[in-house]
């Protein structure tokens, strides 16, 4: 017993090292498995509001650019409106759409690592849940992996447990949108089979196969394809519309039926 | 006076973990340098502290960088191995004499200081980017990424301390 606790005694600092490092093995591989309730992210209100006070005060630096976009935006908006037929959609009341849409400001960005995260000024007291997608006026940009009552962080294309459903622009020919951490310009489109003819310069958009993204945002254009070694699939990159650097506002959708749907097929899971 | 040396750190902690969040975390020169200043606080521990005491404000430090750039306990790891490891380069940079009482680091030569320096940043960013990409099929991108931001940090916590020596007397 003596040298047990002498042992103790000499080594304290090489235990309290390995003690230490225990833990931090255990919180990474805590983090790294999808969709644990995590605590400790960018979202928690020290962190968060830090983020948010410096967004305060650096925001004016951009104001310019960030109100050319948004007048870029309603120009499409606007144009869109004048040219269709949906004349009355102006005077609908907007809670009777399914998809609703909550704007958002990025208060944190990174785009270096390999799994990264965005901070957003928006959380739970908004109505934002855990799998909300989120998106651009140019393109996705993510989903919503956990909220705090008053920040959310939001897991980024740039991140490689991101995982989308996506198709070619005016077919039905889907796949899975991936990250392969090479580019922060480029995300990877997988699961095309080779029948389906592509040209370089081919929208990509979302697909129809998820309660989180409505049909048809756009994600990019195919800039190279080829076949994996098995010949059977494409290996198609994707360049990003949205330039990943340099973002600020956003918008959260929150799909109305997203609960149904997702409970409807846990129903189909757990009969099988 | 060791009221003093209380301040001093707890003010350097605060002040070092802000600088990186908020500026260094975001410079991402060429698209992936962020250099990583908050090591000076290992380098600027007093050298006659208590080891394991050292070891859990590294491992607060590491963990306070760790939740705001979302990478979950690499800054941590990395951070506790350093502060672990502090004692061995010590040794091996400025040899027997740092056991000495009187031992000081602003005693010390300009090359002996880069050189610690430079053996903790390296020791480092090769334990965070080992643990961030967490693989050797991307073994070149593993070194890019550890070499140049290694010379970042370098220079800037060079720079930092050329900045703040006023303590020299």
């Amino acid at each position: 017993m003596q040298q047990i606790i002498n042992f103790i005694l000499r080594n304290k600092t090489t235990l309290l090292y390995l003690f230490l490092l225990l833990v931090g093995m255990s919180l990474s591989i805590q983090s790294h498995s999808y969709h644990r309730a995590r605590f400790f992210n960018s979202a928690n209100w020290v962190s968060g509001s830090i983020y948010n006070t410096e967004s305060n005060i650096t925001d004016y630096f951009d104001l310019r650019e960030e109100n050319n976009k948004l007048v870029e935006e309603n120009t499409k908006l606007r144009s869109l409106l004048f040219n269709d037929e949906v004349k009355e959609i102006a005077s609908q009341e907007l809670d009777s759409f399914t998809f609703q849409i909550i704007p958002a400001k990025i208060i944190k960005n990174s785009y270096s690592l390999r799994n990264n995260y965005i901070t957003i000024n928006k959380g739970s007291r908004d109505g934002l849940e855990q799998d909300m997608g989120v998106i651009t006026s140019q393109g996705i940009l993510g989903i919503v992996e956990h909220t705090t009552t008053k920040f959310a962080a939001v897991q980024s294309l740039l991140n490689t447990k991101s995982n989308i459903n996506a198709k070619i622009k005016n077919t039905n020919n889907f796949g899975s949108l991936k990250w392969d951490t090479n580019r922060f310009d480029v995300v990877q489109l997988e699961d095309i089979p080779r029948m389906v003819p592509l040209n370089i310069g081919d929208t990509i958009v979302t697909g129809a196969m998820s309660s989180i993204f409505p049909e048809n945002i756009p994600i990019g254009t195919i800039k190279k394809f080829d076949l994996t070694t098995s010949q059977s699939f494409y290996n198609i990159e994707v360049a990003l519309f949205n330039d990943m650097t340099n973002i600020k506002q956003v918008y959260i959708i929150r799909n109305e039926n997203a609960a149904e749907i997702r409970s409807l097929e846990e129903k189909i899971s757990n009969d099988q | 006076m060791t009221n003093n040396v209380y301040l001093i750190n707890a003010l350097r902690f605060l002040l070092l973990v802000l600088a990186q969040v908020l500026v260094f975390n975001k410079l991402n020169f060429m698209g992936f340098i962020n250099p990583m200043i908050y090591i000076l606080f290992l380098y600027w521990y007093p050298i006659k502290q208590r080891r394991g005491v050292f070891i859990l404000i590294s491992f607060l430090l590491g963990f306070t960088i760790d939740v705001f750039s979302d990478t979950l306990a690499f800054h941590t790891i990395a951070c506790i191995t350093m502060a672990y490891l502090r004692p061995a380069i010590m040794r091996f940079v400025f040899g027997v004499n740092f056991e000495f009482q009187s031992f000081k680091l602003t005693n010390t030569t300009k090359a002996q200081q880069i050189t610690f320096l430079a053996f903790l940043i390296i020791g480092h960013h090769t334990i965070f980017f080992l643990l961030e990409i967490f693989s050797l099929d991307h073994l070149l991108l593993l070194l890019k990424k550890i070499v140049f931001t290694s010379i970042g940090s370098l220079l800037l916590c060079v720079l930092i301390t050329s900045l703040f020596s006023a303590e020299k007397e």
